[in-house]
Order: C-alpha cells, then structure tokens, then sequence
C-alpha cells in the first residue's frame, strides 16, 4: 500500500498537465474506464483482507471524489477559457444602427380630444356623436336662430345645395338636439367632431374641431356651469390654479349666455396659461334657451341646464405652444412628427393627461 | 363700434377714467377689443416756422427752406408752394409720417440733387381742405413751434364688440344706458333745443301700400336756405375717429346721429327731388347710382324711396347719386325712417350692400327714435349750416309688438344660482328703460322700445345677471357620478384603432372633409359627387368618398419635398351622400417608398403588398377580430393594382367587407404625378366590424392544453400556379380538423427547373394530438393522406 500515495500523485499530476478538452477525455479513461487506474483500484478492494479494507476503501473514495473535482474543475476552466477566446474575437460596434422599426404618431388634435374626454368623463359626461352634413333646421332654427336672423353671419356656412337647406355643420352644437330628441332626459353628454365654416386666413381654417357640452336635468344652474369649466380648464392645462373670467355675450341658443377667458402671461416667449394680467377668450356656453328644449322635446317648465362649446384646435394650440392652425391640416410629415404623440400615450386620470 | 370717453360723457355724468369704462363694459358683455390712439400718425404733424426760405438751386419752382421745428437746429425741407416764405408759421411733417390724403410715407429724399428732411403740408394733403394750393398758414407765435398740430388727437378710442342682440349699443347712447345702470355713472337727460318751426314740408311723403311694404314709418323735415360747408374741428375729429371720412357739414350731421343715437338719417338735395317722395317696392330692372358711386339695378319688391323720376335710394341701406347733397346744396330734406329688419336684410344680401345704416336696421332701430333723430339733425344743421326748418312731417305707423312679460323673482335664482331682491330688479330693470309693475310674486315688465331683443322672462334675467356682475355666480364644484357609459362600442373602436395603426408606424394625419373631385373619382364609386355650392377653392369642391384622396395628395406633396419613405394614415368619415347620416367611418392607411432604405445590416427593399397586408390584418386582430374569421380573397377595388390587392371580409368572401389592401394601381400613380413607383395602402371599413355580444372573459373557451408532443412535417408541391396559396391552406387544414393545428406556408417558387404555369409551394403542417403521442406509422398514415387529398384535388405532384 505503500505505492497508494504514489498512484495518488501520479493521477494529480496527469491532470495537471492536461491541456485540452481531448487529452482531458483521454485521461479520463485512463483513470474512469473501463481498464482505468482508479476502476481497476476499487477492483482490488475485495481480494484485501477485512483489516485493511475498509481503510483502502475510503482512501480510495476520497481518491475518486478529488479527481472527479478536479477533472470537473479543468473541465470548467476549459468551457471557460474556450468561451473567453471566443469573446475575444466576436467584438462588434455596437454603436452601429439597429434594424428598422416604425414608429408612428397621434394627431394632436385626437390626442386633446382624448385629453378632453377623459377629463369630463371625471364629471359623469359621456360621449355623443352628430353627422357632419346637416340640414339647416338641426344647425340653426332648432337652435333658436332662425332665418335672417343677423347671428347667422356669424356663421359662414358651406351648403350642399341651392336651397340652403342641406350644410356642412358650422358648430357641434346640433348634437344638442338630436340627443336631446333621441332620448329622455337627464343628459349629460359631450359632443366632438369636425365643425366647418367658409372662413380662410392666418387664424381661420375652412374646417376645425369643436367640442359640445349640455347638461340638463331639474335643478342645474348656472353656478353648475361655472364649476364644471372650472374643472375641465384646471385639468386641461393642469395647473393648480387658474384665472378664470365669465363675461356677458350672445349666442341665440343660450340665454345668458358667457364667453370664458384664461388669464396669461408671456414668459421667455412662450405662453403660460393660468396667471397673469392677460386675457384669453377660450370657449362660449350659457344656460340652455328654453326655445331650444322646447324645439328638443323638453319641457322647460320642469328642465333647464347649461351649454359650452370650445374649439378643440385652439386649446391644442394653447397647450402645446402650436402657432399656426393652418398647419394642423397640411400633412406636412414633419409637423406632424414633431407636434405628434406616441400611440401609447393614452390620456388617462390615473396616469396623467400628459408626460 | 367705435367710441371714446369724451364722446360718451355726452350722455353720461361719469368720474371713471377710461380703463375702468372699458373694464365694466366688458364684465357687462360689451366687449372692449381694444383701446386705441384715434390716430397715432396725427401726432406727427408739429406747427413749425419758415425761418429762411431761399430758391432751390436746381429747379425755378422749388424753394429750399430752413425750417424750425422746435426740435433745437434747423431742418432742411424743400417745398414747392408758392406761399412758402420767411417767417411763416406751417405745419411740418417729419420723415415717417404718412400723409392723410394719399397714405404715402414720407421719406427722407433727394428731390432735385438736395435731401429734403420732411415735408410743409397744405390743407388738401392733411385732408382738411380742397385746397391745394400752397401750404398751410398758421397764425402762431414763437412759443407754439414744436406743438402738435392737431389738438385732441391724442383722445383713445374703444373698438366695442357689440353682439347681434344688442342694436341699442351701435350708439354712443346706449353704451352710456348700460354704463349707468351697472353703476359706473348717471344717465344725461336728453336735450332737447326750442326751435321755431313754422312752414310745412313744401315735399309730400307717402308710403304706398303694398303687400309687403319694408318701410314702417317715414319722418322728415325740410330746411332751407342752408350754407353747406366743412365741419367744425370737432366734429371732424369725431367723424375720423370712427374711421370715417368728414365730407361736409351735413353729411357728417347724419353720421354722428347715426353713431350717437343708433338713429340712422339721411339727407336730400331737396331741389333735386323730382315734385314728391314716394316709398315704393321696386320693379324689377328698375336702377339708380349708388352714394358708394355704383349703379344698382333692382329686383322686384325691394324697399325703394322715389320721386316722380324714379328711385332716389334703397330705404335704409343706401342713398343715391341724384339726390345727393354737395356742398352747394341750399335746401334739404332731412329723412329719419323705420324700415324693417327682414326687407333691409333680404335686399342687401340680394345686392351685396354692406352700410352702417343697413347694418343698424337689419338689427332693429328704436322705431320711437324718429323724432328724436329729426330733432337733433335738424337742430346741429340749424347750427352749423344756418337755415329754417319746416314741421316735422311723420307718415306711416308700426304696431308696438313688445308684450309684457311676467317676472318670478323667484325664477332668478332658480337659473343663476344666487338670489337678488325685487328691490335690485326694480331698480336694475328700471335703468334700463323698462316699465315695472309689481304684482304678488311677479314683477310685470314692459321691456323699452329699443330692446327687440328682450321678449321673455330669461331675457330679463340675462339682463339682471349681466349688471349685478358674472362674478357674482356661485361656483358649484361637479358632481362625478356618471349616468351613462362614456363611450358606446363604435367610439371605443374608434379610439382604439386609431392607436393600433399608429402603433404600426403610420403617422395620423387629419385632412379637410373635403377634396379635389378630380383626385376623388379615381378612388369613388358614386354615381354622382357631392358637390359644395360654394367650395373654398376650386380644387376642394366635393366631399370626399375616400380617405385616399386626401392622403395621396398630402404624400404627393410630401414626396415632392424628397420625404419619400412615409406610412401616414387617417381616421374619419367619407361621405355616400348629401344627406345627414349618410357617411361612414373608415381608417385609410398609406405607405410609400422603402421598408429599408440604404441599410448596412438589411437589404434595401421597398415596400410591398406583404408589408400593409400584415398591417391591416393585426389591425383587425387587434380591434378583436380573429384570424379565423377572415377571409382573405383577391376581390378588389378599380384603384388597386389589379393582380395586387385583395379583401380581407368577415366569415366567406362574400362577408361583409373589413379591409381592402394593396398596391395602388400604377396609373393612378402616374396620373397624379408622385413620383414614386409604389404606394400601398388599406381601407378598414370600421362600419363593419361587428361588436361582440360577449366579454373576452365570457368569449374564451376552457383553457386546454395537450400532453403529447407535437409534430412538424414539411411538404413541398409543384402544382397549377392558380392555385392560391389560401387554397392549399385550407384544403390541408379540412383533412383533419383535429389534428391539423396550423398549415404554414414557407417557400414558393416560380422559374429555372418549374414548368412554366406551374408553381412550387412548401409548407409545413403541425400536428396536435390530444389524447396520445403519435407514432410513425400514425404521422406516416396522416401524411400519405395530405399527399394524396392535395394531388387528387389539384393534380399537382410532390417535388422530390
């Protein structure tokens, strides 16, 4: 037994002086196989005598379970080293363009218009829609301006036929009468869509979006109004507070009716909505003419409400710092790129209207 | 309409200076636009002295003078008035400065070799007289070189926003009725002078009766041996500061009327009337000169006042050439008249006339004014002009239509929100002109003759909210309840389509709902196109039928700004009709140019048809339409490539259409000039795609899984190449509905080595067993059978 530390030795030093992957094998069979030092060792162990058995029995296992450790360990080492010269030589410039994706965008407009639906669906408002060609009944005398009534030169109309009696809808507000006439009240509802009046400048575009508001039930009145847009401006533009202005005007289909201006200031060119000693006219509304519930199949004895109608473009163009309106329907690609959100900014309460 | 302080401190005793005037005219809904210089250019103008004036060296008519202007030296201007000379006081104008008469911007120039700094301005050039010969004459001293020369200019005016239902304020009057009533001052009496007048209108005036006769009541007075003449300063000044232009004493009478009392007058050449006035509808083909100097001929019924000659002017619009005043006039007819809203509207719009006057009648003038208006014409002209003035004759009467309206005070509260005292109504109301009769609970108000627009109780209670102020509406924060879903299925489609495409890398553009028809008929079925009567241009003339009209014109114009790779898209109707309701919603989606263009790591490619297929496919899936429902056929549309386009359609080919797809056809490319060798595109058909009755949640089936492995087998084919590759697919998948879990195809082949008409496909068809793991001879037996099923239907032959 004297040769065992020899043996023991002579195995190490086998392994040591291994290589690679193949002379590893190699060596493995000398000491594993079938003919194998070690296998042919555990073969001796029962032709000892009982006295000496058991120790060469566990000698010979500490044997085993050090050369297996150590056979793993150059095992690894090679897998190791292997790898390491193959890293070596798969270095690429990583700074080099990746392959093509597309990312497209949301149209401003329908991201305020997502912007504003989610706010006021906050306060109970669903959505309602109208065509876009209507007769002149549905756009003016339902809404308590009848012919020649001088309130329709506000209103440059595109007509459809000789007539007159088929347009293009110069504002939502038609939306008022037929969801009124489709249903019973109460109604609490929003309208957008596109709105078109003959009308081309710097400021004026030949079609633009508008956003309708009604709420009527038994007991809203003006003071309603006031609080609801008081909402919906602090929300859009996302502002703590606000300056807000309700001032006396005139729409046929209100009655009082209000323009509402934002108070603002220019700082470092840009526009800051909410302070400041100027003003901004940014939306109309009133309480509803009862000459209108009348026209909608409600009775104004027992219901009343208010009104709003505010131009979507424009409250785009005030949140966004967009100047020129006209360039909201002229495709040009990069405008769009630039002015555009990322389809999955969705407008939502709980995360935010905007990033 | 335009006014200034002073202008208003005529009817109202007021100590509030003019921003806190125009602060309370806006909180009371007449909105200040903006306060302004009447005219800032006037400042310039400075009463200089002529302290040497000498001969120009270059030219006998020109003189070269050394001119003070206060300013500390001399200032070199040359002149060519005769009258200019050593030591006269003239007005000079600086480099700047624009000249009334001709709007021309002086400049510092050469005149002749020698730079003249300004220039000394006669009366015609400042507008002031006729004369234009030399310069004006000042009678000054030394202390006044340097001072403006026109006084008062410096006076700010308002420019008021006054809305359709409030004609009162088109006069200073009554802008300073409301002022007073908010509190901001006290309302003057109306002054009314004593004249003596003795003789009768020698000039009859009847109205005649007709059907419908636009006139109500015609009143005037004639004055004679007047002395016609310009303006004294202040009433030019006033006539300027409304941006008008003075012309001559009576003229500019009639104006400041109109604008003081909201009271339109006119004024006749009385010798040139023809013996009488008769206010008559018109006959067709009838004609006269317009005052604007324009000859107008006439329809039928139109509201015409006339003498025996023939039409003199259109009742309250516009006044004629014949009969007009000049500054030679002696005796006149003074005209102040009720006509009706509705004939002055119609008449104008059928001429095309825009007046002041026209505008205030087509908005109803106090028909009480009448008298009031003669009265004050009559007695300014007596003032300035000298003369005698007949009685007033008034012909014709209207019915009062006001009614008195019943008050509840409680009403007031109801609608606004805050409540106010019949004390405060009384008095507010009452301010305003109302007649106020208590009565229990309600008030019975008889509204003034010069408010048409307040004919109901909502009416007074505007009028009430607008004087005790908006401000003082409560703020009733929103109540969050909601009665009703936010968004039906069609809208939550909509949104979230929008996004799936964008999603994709389309870009959303929005374009007008209108378009060229020339563009839309190539991408239109209709029978007949929706024309605009009165487009804006000529190349947006119709409604659109397709969302391709505009989104091709919108890429044409982006190509041609070398952006040549583009994917743009747009949600929104097209139209079927002229009718409302008759438009659907659809999404159009283009893309055009190179999938990858110039690329180190993928090879350059355009676009293809694989490309938008792909894309209108996971649209639909994504909006909840499954693969399986879809049926993709090469059904088609004129504007797609013919052999490269198809339809994907709900359940069988003949479903309901939910996408078109494809190469748009060469020649559209070419007609429209896009310079670009393909554009793709789809059309979703969002009308069409069907809400589904169940949840996801209650749609889904057990969630099911097999133990047993799955097997993939490839298979390749040559076979008749009209054979669709949707064909093979699912003639595989019907052998064994089962097992057969998908049939995909992975190479096709035309060309070397295949018969031509005949085309190889591969695929590979994976095999799902449910209930155990199939063996070879199952795989072998199932595979034997899609061989043969494929050659039996097809006759195509396995490739080896």
């Amino acid at each position: 037994m004297e040769n065992f530390n020899q043996i023991e030795t002579n195995i190490l030093n086998r392994i040591k002086n291994v290589n690679d992957h193949k002379s590893l094998d190699l060596v493995k069979t000398e000491i594993f196989g079938k003919k194998g030092i070690i296998t042919e060792l555990f073969q001796k162990i029962g032709n000892l005598d009982q006295g000496h058995r058991k120790e060469f029995a566990s000698k010979l296992n500490n044997l085993k379970i050090k050369v297996t450790e150590l056979l793993e360990k150059k095992l690894i080492d090679f897998d190791q080293s292997e790898i390491n010269k193959k890293l070596r030589n798969e270095k690429i410039d990583v700074t080099l363009p990746g392959r093509t994706y597309f990312a497209g965008k949301i149209h401003p407009v329908s991201q305020v218009i997502d912007e504003v639906t989610s706010i006021f669906s906050e306060i109970g408002f669903s959505v309602e829609e109208g065509p876009d060609v209507e007769n002149e009944y549905y756009n003016f005398s339902a809404l308590n301006t009848p012919e020649n009534h001088p309130a329709r030169d506000m209103h440059d109309t595109f007509y459809l036929d000789r007539s007159k009696n088929l347009l293009l809808r110069t504002h939502t507000s038609p939306v008022q009468i037929r969801t009124m006439l489709k249903s019973k009240p109460p109604f609490k509802i929003i309208a957008p869509g596109r709105t078109y009046r003959h009308d081309s400048d710097q400021t004026h575009s030949p079609m633009f979006h508008q956003l309708e508001g009604l709420h009527i039930d038994k007991n809203v009145n003006m003071g309603h109004l006031k609080g609801c847009l008081y909402y919906f401006v602090k929300k859009f533009f996302e502002v703590e507070k606000v300056k807000i202005r309700f001032r006396p005007s005139h729409f046929p289909f209100t009655e009082p009716s209000a323009e509402v201006d934002i108070g603002y200031k220019i700082q470092d060119g840009k526009i800051k909505i909410g302070e400041g000693d100027k003003w901004l006219e940014i939306l109309g509304c009133g309480m509803v003419h009862p000459n209108v519930l009348k026209n909608a199949k409600v009775n104004p004895k027992q219901y009343q409400g208010y009104a709003f109608g505010v131009g979507i473009d424009r409250l785009a163009m005030l949140k966004y710092g967009i100047n020129d309106l006209r360039a909201f329907f002229e495709s040009d690609i990069r405008w769009l790129e630039f002015y555009g959100f990322d389809p999955l900014d969705v407008p939502t309460n709980y995360r935010g209207l905007s990033r | 309409m335009i006014t200034s302080l002073s202008w208003l401190k005529n009817h109202l005793t007021t100590k509030a200076n003019l921003n806190q005037v125009a602060e309370r005219l806006t909180e009371i809904g007449l909105e200040v636009e903006n306060i302004k210089s009447s005219n800032d250019n006037l400042d310039n103008f400075i009463v200089c002295k002529i302290i040497k004036s000498q001969k120009h060296p270059n030219a006998d008519k020109l003189k070269l003078c050394d001119v003070d202007v206060g300013s500390g030296g001399l200032i070199k201007v040359v002149c060519g008035a005769s009258n200019a000379r050593d030591g006269l006081f003239a007005v000079y104008a600086p480099p700047g400065a624009v000249i009334p008469k001709t709007n021309m911007k002086l400049k510092v120039a050469k005149i002749r070799g020698i730079e003249s700094h300004g220039m000394l301005c006669s009366g015609y050039e400042l507008d002031e007289s006729s004369d234009k010969e030399g310069i004006i004459e000042l009678n000054k001293k030394e202390k006044n070189i340097g001072d403006k020369y026109f006084k008062n200019v410096g006076e700010k005016t308002m420019d008021i926003a006054i809305t359709p239902n409030r004609p009162d304020c088109l006069g200073v009057r009554g802008i300073a009725r409301d002022l007073a009533s908010s509190g901001l001052g006290n309302l003057k009496k109306e002054s009314s002078a004593k004249i003596n007048q003795k003789f009768k209108s020698p000039i009859k005036v009847s109205i005649k009766k007709e059907k419908i006769q636009g006139c109500g009541i015609f009143g005037s007075v004639y004055i004679k041996n007047v002395q016609n003449k310009e303006s004294p300063d202040w009433l030019k000044k006033r006539i300027i500061s409304l941006g008008l232009k003075p012309i001559s004493a009576i003229v500019d009478v009639t104006n400041y009327v109109m604008f003081d009392l909201n009271r339109p007058l006119h004024a006749y050449d009385a010798n040139k009337i023809d013996q009488e006035i008769i206010v008559r509808n018109s006959k067709k083909g009838e004609s006269f000169e317009a005052l604007d100097n324009k000859k107008y001929t006439l329809q039928n019924n139109m509201c015409a006042i006339s003498d025996k000659a023939g039409v003199l002017g259109l009742g309250g619009i516009i006044g004629g050439t014949r009969s007009g005043t000049e500054l030679s006039t002696k005796n006149i007819l003074l005209e102040s008249a009720y006509f009706l809203p509705s004939s002055i509207r119609k008449t104008s719009k059928i001429l095309n006339i825009d007046t002041d006057a026209k505008y205030r009648f087509e908005r109803g003038i106090d028909p009480d004014s009448i008298k009031l208006g003669l009265e004050l014409g009559m007695s300014m002209i007596l003032e300035i002009c000298g003369g005698e003035a007949s009685k007033f004759s008034i012909v014709g009467k209207i019915k009062d239509e006001r009614k008195i309206i019943d008050l509840e005070i409680e009403k007031f509260s109801k609608v606004i929100g805050f409540s106010i005292t019949g004390a405060e109504i009384k008095k507010i109301l009452h301010s305003l002109g109302c007649t106020l009769k208590m009565s229990g609970k309600k008030i019975k108000v008889l509204p003034p003759t010069w408010r048409p627009d307040i004919k109901e109780d909502i009416d007074l209670i505007e009028e009430l909210t607008r004087i005790k102020g908006y401000d003082k509406v409560p703020l009733i924060n929103p109540e969050k309840e909601n009665i009703k879903d936010v968004l039906n299925y069609k809208q939550k489609l909509f949104h979230f389509s929008q996004r799936s495409v964008a999603s994709k890398g389309f870009t959303e553009a929005i374009t007008w709902s209108f378009t060229d028809s020339k563009t839309d008929s190539l991408f239109s079925e209709l029978k007949n196109e929706i024309k605009l009567s009165n487009p804006i241009s000529s190349d947006l003339d119709v409604l659109r039928s397709s969302l391709y009209s505009n989104l091709i014109i919108s890429a044409k114009k982006n190509i041609h700004r070398n952006f040549e790779d583009l994917m743009l898209f747009e949600i929104g109707p097209v139209f079927k009709g002229n009718k409302p309701g008759e438009q659907s919603t659809m999404i159009g989606a283009i893309k055009t140019g190179k999938y990858s263009r110039k690329n180190w790591i993928e090879k350059e490619r355009n676009f293809d048809v694989f490309d938008i297929k792909s894309d209108a496919l996971r649209t639909l899936n994504e909006v909840g339409i499954d693969n399986s429902r879809i049926t993709v056929s090469n059904k088609t549309k004129k504007w797609y490539h013919p052999g490269r386009s198809g339809l994907l359609s709900l359940g069988s080919t003949s479903g309901p259409e939910l996408a078109y797809f494809g190469e748009i056809h060469p020649s559209i490319i070419k007609k429209l000039d896009l310079r670009t060798d393909n554009i793709l595109g789809f059309e979703i058909f969002l009308d069409n795609v069907p809400e589904s009755r169940k949840k996801i949640r209650e749609a889904k089936p057990q969630y099911m899984v097999s133990d047993y492995q799955k097997v993939v087998r490839d298979f390749a084919f040559v076979i008749d190449a009209k054979y669709s590759s949707g064909e093979i697919i699912n003639l595989v998948k019907k052998i064994d509905k089962e097992l057969i879990k998908s049939v995909k195809i992975f190479d096709v082949y035309q060309g070397d080595n295949i018969t031509p008409g005949k085309k190889s496909i591969a695929f590979n068809v994976t095999l799902e067993p449910k209930d155990k793991t199939l063996s070879e001879k199952d795989i072998d037996q199932i595979s034997k059978k899609i061989i043969s099923t494929v050659q039996e239907v097809t006759g195509a032959s396995l490739r080896s």
